[in-house]
Parts: C-alpha cells; structure tokens; sequence
C-alpha cells in the first residue's frame, strides 16, 4: 500500500487542512445568522436621535419628549435654580457625578451642556418607575419645609435634585442618566447623539 | 449563465408571461446602473408615491446607491419625516379607492410578482380611450382604474389597427401610436420608463447586488472546500479495494 | 491513562457514547460500492438541518398574523441584518429537500431497497416523505401571499370533497369557515414544531431500522452473506471514515448548487419563489392560475385529470391520495427474484423508465394552465395526456406483480461489482 510514512503525512495534512477549511466555513455560515439577531433597520429607525423644539419652554417649566420608548425630560432652569444646586451638594450621594450615569460633557456641576437646559431620562435609577416632577421649591410639594425643588418617585421614595443627582439615603443608588444629546441651534435640541467635538 | 441552466424550466412560463397575449418588450435595464436607479427614485417620488405606497422601503435604502443622507432628504423626502422612515403613501387608501374604485397597490415588490418586461411595457402602452373613467386605458392591462400619470411625459398615444402579414395570410394588429407628442421624445421616454422600472425593480429587492457579490465569494470557497475534500477522499480510499 | 482517555471512560461509564460511536460509525461496515445514487441520504439530513436552523431564525422575526405576516417577511428581507439570506436559504432549501428526497427515493426503486429486509425501512421512508409533504403545505401558508392563500383554500376544499363529514372537516381544519388568521396560526404551530418534532423523530427510527438490517447497494446482494473471520463482511468498508469523508464531497457539490441558487437565482424563473406570492393575499381576489409548488405538480396533474362522478370531486381526491399511498405497497408489489435493476429484465426497465416519465410529464402538466395545449375534441389536451400519465403511473405499481415475476432476469452476483 505504498510507504506508510508518505501516507499517514499527506493523510494527516489533508485531514488539518480540510478541517480547518470546513470549519471557516462554518463561522462564516455562523456570521450572518448570530448578525441577524442585531437590531434592524427598523429598530435603527425606531431608535434613531429625536429632535426636540425648546422655543416655547419658559424658564422653570419642564417638557418631556421620547427617545427610544423612554421618556426624556427637558428642563428650562431658572437662575435662582442653578444656584441652589451648590446648596445641594452635601444632600446628595455623587455631588460631582463621579459615577457614569452621564457623557462627559454633562459631567460637571449642572450635569448639562448648559447650565440653563437641564436633559435627564426620566427614569429612577432604583428599579426604573417614572418619577414625578416637583420642580418649585417650598413645602407645597409635599416633601417637607426645606424642598429645594427637584423629583421624587412615589414608588420606593427616592429623590433627585434638580441636576437630577440622587439624593443620600434612599433606594436609588445613582443619579438621574443624562442622554447623549447636542444642540442643534439655541432652540432645538437632538436627543440621542452627541455632537461633533462633544 | 442563469439563463442557460433554467431555460428548460422557464420556457413553459413563457407562455403565461405574454398576459393577455401581449408580447412584453424586455426592459432595458441594469441592476448595476446606480444612476439610473437614482433618476428612478426620482420619477418615483415625484410621480407615484403620491397615490402608491412603497411601505417596505425604507429611503435611506438608497444610500447604497451612492447616495448621502442629505441628498436623500434633499431630493426625494417631501413631507415631515427620518430618512429613517418608510416611503409611505400621502393619499389615504380609503380615498383613493373612492377616486380609483380600488386602492392603488403598494409598490415595494411590484417587480418581483409583475416582472420587469411587464412594467416597462405596461407605462409605455397607455391611450386615449373616452370610454374609461380616466380617459385612458392600457393594452397590457385592459381597463385599468389607473390614470397616464406620466402622460405629460410621454404624449398621447391612440389605438390603431393595422393590416399586417401574419403566418397565416393578413391579419389585424392592434398597436399604439403616438398622436400627440409629450414632453419628451419617445427615445427620452423609454429612457426613463427604463430608470423607473430599474428603481423599482431595485425596490424589489434592495440587497440583490451584494448578494450576487456575495455569491462569488461563496462560491471560490465552496470550490476550495471541494478540492480539500476530494483530496481527502481520493487518499483515504486507497485503502479500499 | 491520557485525560482525554479518562473523559471518554467517565462518560462511557454513564452513556453509551464510545459504543454508539462503534455501532454506528466507525464499525458500521457498509457496501464499498456505493455510488451517486447513495449520496442523497447524507444530503437530506443536511437539509433537515439546514432548513430547521434557518427556520429558527425566521421564527425570530416572522409574525404568524394575517395582517402582518406578508409586511414580516419583507421585514426579513429588508431590515433584519442578513435576513434576505436566511429566508433564501430557507426557501431554496425547501424545494431542494424534495429533490434530494425524490432522488433518494429513485436509488430505491433502481436498486429494489425496499425488499425484505427492509420492508420497515421504506414504510417509514414513505412516512418521512407524507410528513414533509405536511410540512411543506403548512408553511407556504405562512407568507400569506397570494399563492400561499388561495393554494391552501384548494387544498382544503379537498378535505369539504369528503363524502358527508367534508364541509365539517374542512371547517375545523381552518377552524374558521374560510383561510384566515385562525388558520394562519395553527400552519404556524404545525410547520415551526409539532412535524418538524415528529420528522425527526422518524429520521431517527429511519436510520436506526437501516443500521439493523445493514445496507442495500447498487448490486441488490446482502454483503452480511459473506464474512470474514472476524464476522466482519467482506464487500464492507467502515462508515468512518470511508463513506464520511466521502459523503464531505457530496456536500460540497451539493452547497455549490445550492448557493448558486440562493445567491444567483432564488426564484429559480418563478418555481422555487413564486411570482404571485409577492402580492399580499386577497380573499376576494382569485389568481388567474393556481398551481401548487412543483414538487406537488405530479399529483395536482392527477387531482384535474379525474372528472367529477356522481356529483361529486372526491374521486380526484381519492386518486391524489391514492398516488401517494401507494408507495407504502412497494416492498410487497415486486415480485422479482432479484433486488436491483442491474439483474433484473426488460420489463422492469421499460416500467421504470415510463415511470420517471409520467411523474416527470405530470409535474409539468400540473405547472400549467388546462387549457395550455388546446383542445382536443370537447376535452382539453392536457387533460388527456394528465389522464394517460395517470395509468401509466398506477400501471407501474399495479401491473409490477405481474411483470416483475415474468420478467427475464440475470443471476445475481456473490460478491459486489462496484
């Protein structure tokens, strides 16, 4: 059956090379099938960055707007408002947003791009109710005399100020999540993708 | 190639393609031609998106095209909306099947159930016809609740019948004529009946570019796995007698 | 002790792996001259697994409602990442399991693999064949275009064709008085798990019965007649890695022409990919021309060949049924004393020929309008040659204990020829 020495290699080779072939091709096989299950076209579309017109928001007024079937606040901050947020600082659990909850350009003292637009998901970071808005400070609120204004979530309690950093002792462990968003002009706002140069 | 390997089995489709025993005209068209599938989108949405749908096709489709997103909003997004979206229909189907006595079809995969050659024989085979509701009818699709959307275009044709030598002796032929010219010359026009059925046939099926590209790749690799196997097979049946 | 050694011996302990690896690879001794008509059992199986595979990822997107089944599966095709190539893969794979299969199935009538001993091996071979004829029924369904919808309004009008029970039975088949959603959904649940359970299932007791009596082979001689010492046959080649690595070619001739369908033609002119299925299905708007897909022409031939008798349709129902059924009677209708075509005599030869030329002739009339080739007389043309192919299909059976006992055959040989 000829030498066995030249048989066994050329078998052997054949049988390295043929396996490693048929399994190439079976990832590459595998690649589109795992790749269909990333979002589609739709769910790109569905997904995609929202415009937001701020023209008609007076200053302390709030509006909400969508971004991927989440609600998003958009909050006009009176000076008197950004002033009081330095006075929250010891209330609160990550006075200077050290967790990532934030892109970098909102990673300051007013957790925004501007200090006057305030943009939050508004969802509780404990276990993801939809807080209520409880901008005006004062204890029509409800929430006892020294309310500076800010939100607070009926379900479990937690209390966020009005840069939405979470405030200390309660259920919530992080601040508000700030989305990636840019200003398009003064008074439209893209939800959804930073800028250039964010 | 295609064509070689299933000639035998297309060849008694032939006969149900001629509907209504109109031969088509084959439809000049390249799937490979981006501009002409670019001046197609064009005539689309200018001319039929306004009564059709095409509710599969998304617009920024047509970035594989060639095209940039901006270019896409530019020219061919009208009305509010991504180029995310879906190339939906401005009339409501309940009016327009008040207007057209049915609701006109949604265009996304017309090509693949009428055919290219029916298409483009179809809007270039409109004439005047009093008797319709529209004033127009269509030797390919006789009775069509379907106006000459593009008649400014093409002009007026009219029905003549002709004495013509047939197999058997003479025999009448019924054919369009142009009566009154259009905007565009006849050449011009099939030129762009041309693009726009290109456009939808690209509409049809977005993908069918990369998946011929596609093609090939597997191909070179199924025939590289081919030869390893059959090596393999040759030297563990030396073996056997 | 290697740890691999160690691993096998811990399993092997626990489940019969190493001697179900002997069993039925490794000393699994099958005839040496196996040739091209035995690659298609390897290929069917990989077209099982092929189309269940595709099929899971389709079900990942494919809403089973009828008013949003056609718009899913454009969705498919359009916006889910490479969804097109799953759902070509998936419909080429369909026709291409009854190719395979219809091949497979003519190795066994040229080389007589349903004789005994493997009378139970054909019976559940036929069982597989029913249920991906099944299959396929209740998943052209799910596209919901028009020849999905009016395909399956004639195919279950067949059922109404049932003397007296009919219109019930075909009630609760739709469960709704015509197609509709209601229907759409139990397709759904029979095409996505209840037959694909069963079929593998049979494939399984499919291979099992084949492994018990051991292979047929192109000379229709037992190679267990002759053993060497070791009571291994003489004419056997182990399954591994003798038929493995040559079922790998196989394979691969098979994927090239699979992939030039799915990537250069997946509508194959309209037989693989129907041209009406791409308009939404309309319950007021008939196709001007039904036609099932080809791999049920043969049989859609018949059903229009038979006239109405009595009042009623059902005898073309009956002798659709009938065409297929009687596969199932096979091992028991060929009296001949050899096995394979190669022994056997004129007669056989002729039978088969003109078999594989009634099915071939039926499928192509059934593709068609009746009145494609005129008339003749009062009756359609296709209708008479539907109706002569028709005998000639039956006669193939029904004449075969007749012919194969006086047919002249050869002596068959003691050892295998190649």
């Amino acid at each position: 059956m000829g030498d066995a020495g030249v048989n066994n290699g050329k078998r052997r080779f054949l049988l390295v090379a043929s396996s490693v072939a048929g399994g190439a091709a079976a990832v590459a096989v595998a690649v589109p099938f795992l790749w269909s299950m990333q979002p589609s076209a739709r769910a790109r579309a569905a997904g995609a960055p929202v415009e937001v017109d701020i023209s008609k928001v007076e200053p302390g007024m709030m509006i909400r707007a969508e971004w991927r079937s989440k609600p998003v606040w958009i909050v006009r901050r009176t000076p008197e408002m950004i002033e009081a947020l330095k006075r929250m600082d010891s209330k609160v659990a990550d006075p200077e947003s050290q967790r990532p909850m934030q892109p970098q350009y909102a990673q300051n003292e007013y957790r925004s791009i501007k200090p006057e637009w305030l943009v939050l998901v508004g969802i509780c970071t404990h276990l993801g109710c939809s807080p209520t808005d409880q901008l005006k400070a004062g204890p029509e609120s409800g929430l006892g005399e020294d309310w500076a204004g800010g939100f607070f979530c009926p379900c479990h309690g937690s209390k966020f100020d009005l840069a939405g950093r979470v405030f200390k002792d309660v259920p919530a462990p992080t601040n508000l999540e700030v989305p990636k968003y840019q200003f398009l002009t003064d008074t439209r706002l893209l939800i959804g993708e930073d800028g250039k140069g964010a | 190639m295609k064509k070689i390997l299933f000639l035998a089995l297309v060849l008694p489709c032939a006969a149900y393609a001629a509907v209504g025993h109109v031969k088509l005209d084959k439809a000049p068209i390249d799937y490979r031609d981006a501009v002409s599938i670019q001046r197609g989108a064009q005539v689309f949405v200018n001319y039929c998106l306004n009564c059709h749908g095409a509710q599969y096709m998304r617009y920024n489709r047509l970035m594989a095209l060639g095209l940039t997103e901006q270019q896409i909003r530019d020219n061919l997004l009208f009305g509010p909306g991504k180029v995310g979206d879906t190339m939906t229909v401005a009339t409501r189907a309940r009016d327009a099947k008040e207007w057209f006595g049915v609701a006109p079809p949604d265009l996304s995969v017309v090509a693949r159930s009428r055919g290219a050659d029916w298409l483009y024989t179809y809007l270039r085979s409109y004439y005047r016809d009093d008797k319709t509701a529209t004033g127009w009818n269509n030797l390919v699709f006789p009775n069509v609740g379907m106006p000459h959307v593009l008649w400014q275009l093409q002009g007026q044709q009219v029905l003549e019948v002709k004495e013509a030598d047939g197999p058997h002796g003479k025999q009448s032929v019924t054919e369009v004529v142009l009566a009154e010219p259009g905007a565009l010359a006849p050449i011009e026009y099939n030129r762009l009946v041309a693009d726009l059925v290109n456009y939808l046939v690209f509409m049809g099926e977005p993908e069918r570019a990369s998946r011929v590209r596609i093609g090939y790749i597997v191909l070179i690799a199924v025939g590289v796995l081919f030869v390893l196997f059959y090596l393999l097979k040759r030297e563990y049946w030396k073996d056997v007698h | 002790m290697t740890r691999t050694q160690a691993l096998l011996d811990w399993i092997d302990a626990r489940f019969p792996l190493s001697s179900l690896w002997k069993e039925h690879l490794s000393e699994y001794y099958a005839p040496k001259n196996f040739n091209f008509w035995y690659y298609f059992g390897s290929l069917a199986v990989l077209v099982l697994v092929i189309q269940i595979i595709s099929g899971i990822f389709l079900t990942m997107n494919y809403k089973p409602d009828a008013a949003q089944a056609f718009g899913s599966v454009e969705y498919i095709m359009r916006d889910v990442p490479g969804g097109w190539l799953i759902r070509y893969i998936h419909s080429t794979g369909a026709s291409m399991f009854f190719v395979v299969v219809y091949l497979h199935m003519f190795r066994g009538l040229l080389y007589g693999s349903y004789r005994k001993p493997r009378e139970l091996l054909w019976l559940v071979g036929v069982l597989i064949y029913l249920c991906m004829m099944a299959e396929a029924f209740f998943g052209y369904l799910l596209p919901w275009g028009q020849m999905s919808y009016w395909g399956a309004q004639v195919i279950v009008n067949l059922f109404a064709a049932v003397p007296i029970i009919g219109e019930d039975l075909a009630v609760w088949i739709r469960g709704d008085y015509v197609i509709s959603d209601a229907t759409l959904n139990r397709f759904f649940a029979f095409h996505v798990i209840a037959i694909p359970l069963v079929l593998l299932a049979l494939v399984v007791v499919h291979i099992m019965a084949l492994h018990e009596v051991g292979s047929n082979n192109p000379d229709g001689i037992e190679i267990k007649k002759k053993k060497d010492a070791s009571g291994r046959p003489l004419d056997g080649i182990a399954f591994h890695p003798y038929y493995t690595v040559k079922d790998m070619v196989g394979v691969a001739v098979f994927l090239a022409v699979f992939s030039i369908v799915v990537f250069f033609a997946p509508e194959v002119g309209g037989y693989f990919l129907e041209y009406n299925n791409f308009i939404p299905a309309d319950p007021l708007k008939t196709p001007q021309h039904i036609a099932p897909v080809w791999y049920f022409t043969p049989y859609y031939a018949m059903l229009r060949a038979v006239p109405a008798f009595l009042g009623t349709q059902f005898w073309g129902v009956l002798v659709m049924g009938a065409a297929v059924l009687i596969f199932f009677f096979l091992p028991w209708l060929d009296r001949s004393p050899v096995r394979s075509i190669r022994y056997k005599g004129a007669y056989y030869r002729i039978a088969l020929a003109l078999f594989v030329l009634s099915f071939v002739v039926l499928g192509w009339l059934g593709t068609q309008p009746t009145d494609f080739l005129g008339k003749l007389g009062s009756t359609d043309m296709a209708v008479i040659l539907a109706r002569l192919f028709t005998v000639v299909y039956f006669a193939f059976f029904l004449l075969m204990p007749w012919y194969s006992r006086i047919d002249r055959t050869r002596p068959e040989p003691e050892r295998v020829t190649g």
